[in-house]
């Protein structure tokens, strides 16, 4: 059984369909996509009782009303938002289950900037592109009619979103720590720094400018980064990447980024850290600090081991 | 097809990290076609390897995606060293795209006195050569296109525009391209096209592939 999952009573500020991104289409120009805060959808679903992948809802900022149109299980996680059943109170990072006709609130914000909320019986029913359900808002294509969802609409279930399993829970101490502090890996282009640049690069707080959406963040750094002039040919980048353009204000990329750049990359912000950087908003201050790539990957692994403990053994 | 002769000092490329899960590898610092090929070939190459997800090749470089659980960054400089020593295979056989383009657009005219030429003069140096067609890039569709013509090599406009239609045929430095969306862009704009570049109903979703060549004609 699948059809009407919840109806739209407020979209929010930006909620959209995502998943885990859109596979080997880089070179056509297209984003890797897909949720920005990559374990807090994959613990979502998990919580579910969903494959990490099944496409959840994306909020940002403040979180839609939902009104529930058939008994569902459900799941949130992510930044820190209220969590309202109606009007009470529950947990993050928990499953629960909606009776029809249930209202679901996220609009208050706490902290952090994005949450995620998972639908059991393999997520919501999505338009797919190119083998993602992720919704691509430059194309209009993937996710709820490649479209943020607005008052009326009606989400579909992808499957049966009842549960009957126990309600699960991801312990806080198993939680991401959503530091402003980001590891990093010097980038192919670290050298294109002036050296009292460079070592700034991994000292100082950068600040998130008003220019921070699902492509790219843009940062303020005071003073500016000072660069050699640099003529460079386009190559291929990836999230988490950090660009200087000649201005000297450094450009974090996220999901949605442009596939390709011509800007020296002088770090790139390392996976495990990428849910934080997802959870970053015009005014807060972050910092890059070094690692290596053998460090980097053990943490990753780190935070994969939460994920585990989600899973039916 | 022969393997490509090894340049007197040539050494094998650095493989940098870019992250912990892509690795960026630099075949050269010039627009070249001949670079180009051998970065394309090597993209596809390691494409088709266990532990990479997606290789992507750039004008000179390739950018690899790949799961460290399944290959370290330390087995990825080995595979890369190995496949640039084997003989390349089948050679690059692109698709030949012949784009029909009214020279009509805001900036001929600008372009003309820039470079201190006619405009029909612009038009027949844009439209003479066949490009290569060298990465994607920029928005899904887009392609970059070279080598442009030295006589029409200008920099980018000093204030970009905030929207340029799709279908406008443009140029900037050693490149030209054709916007697959209305985005906005800092290339000077010769003309247009009415051939679709971003094809979303198709996989992939561009007419014009990495490898393909582009020959523009005046409509």
């Amino acid at each position: 059984m699948s059809g009407a999952a919840f109806r739209v009573e407020a979209p929010g500020l930006l909620t959209t369909i995502q998943d885990l991104g859109r596979p080997r289409h880089r070179f056509a120009g297209v984003a890797p996509g897909g949720a920005m805060d990559r374990f807090a959808a994959s613990a979502a679903n998990l919580l579910a009782g969903n494959e990490e992948g099944a496409p959840l809802l994306e909020a940002t900022v403040a979180g839609p009303v939902l009104v529930a149109e058939q008994p569902l299980r459900a799941a949130v996680a992510g930044g820190d938002f209220a969590v309202r059943l109606n009007g009470d109170e529950i947990p993050n990072w928990c499953s629960f289950d909606l009776r029809a006709g249930d209202k679901l609130d996220l609009r208050e914000r706490r902290a952090g900037a994005r949450c995620y909320l998972a639908l059991a019986g393999g997520g919501f029913g999505a338009d797919r592109w190119l083998g993602s359900a992720a919704t691509y808002l430059l194309v209009g294509r993937g996710g709820f009619a490649g479209r943020p969802l607005r008052t009326g609409d009606v989400l579909e279930a992808a499957g049966a979103p009842a549960g009957s399993a126990p309600l699960e829970s991801l312990a806080e101490s198993l939680r991401p720590d959503y530091t402003h502090e980001l590891t990093a890996i010097e980038g192919p282009q670290l050298r294109n720094l002036l050296p009292e640049s460079r070592k700034r690069l991994f000292k100082q707080m950068f600040h998130v400018k008003h220019q921070a959406d699902r492509m790219a963040y843009r940062l303020e750094a005071e003073p500016p980064l000072e660069m050699r002039p640099a003529d460079l040919l386009s190559f291929g980048v990836a999230p988490g990447c950090v660009q200087v353009p000649p201005s000297g204000e450094p450009i974090l990329l996220m999901a949605d980024h442009q596939t390709a750049g011509g800007y020296p990359v002088v770090a790139t912000v390392a996976r495990a850290s990428l849910p934080a950087a997802a959870q970053l908003l015009p005014g807060h201050e972050v910092g890059f600090r070094r690692v290596t790539v053998e460090a980097a990957v053990a943490e990753w692994r780190r935070l994969r081991l939460a994920l585990e403990t989600l899973r039916p053994s | 097809m022969k393997a490509p002769p090894k340049r007197a000092g040539a050494r094998a490329p650095r493989v940098h990290p870019l992250g912990d899960a892509a690795a960026y590898v630099e075949l050269g610092r010039r627009l070249d076609t001949a670079l180009n090929t051998r970065a394309l070939r090597l993209a596809a190459a390691l494409s088709a390897r266990r532990g990479v997800r997606e290789a992507v090749g750039a004008y000179a470089a390739v950018t690899i995606h790949f799961d460290p659980d399944v290959i370290s960054l330390g087995g990825l400089v080995r595979l890369v060293a190995q496949l640039l020593r084997e003989k390349s295979g089948e050679p690059l056989r692109g698709r030949l795209h012949r784009v029909p383009v009214s020279y009509d657009g805001a900036d001929l005219e600008a372009v003309a006195a820039a470079v201190g030429l006619t405009p029909e003069a612009v038009v027949r140096l844009h439209s003479a050569p066949i490009y290569r067609a060298f990465m994607g890039g920029f928005v899904p569709g887009w392609i970059y296109l070279g080598p442009l013509p030295k006589a029409l090599q200008l920099p980018r406009r000093d204030v970009p525009r905030t929207a340029v239609p799709a279908g406008s045929v443009a140029i900037a430095g050693q490149q030209s391209g054709i916007y697959p969306l209305p985005s906005p862009g800092g290339w000077h704009l010769l003309g247009r096209t009415k051939l679709r570049t971003f094809l979303p109903d198709s996989d992939p979703p561009l007419l014009i592939r990495p490898g393909d060549r582009v020959k523009f004609f005046p409509a």
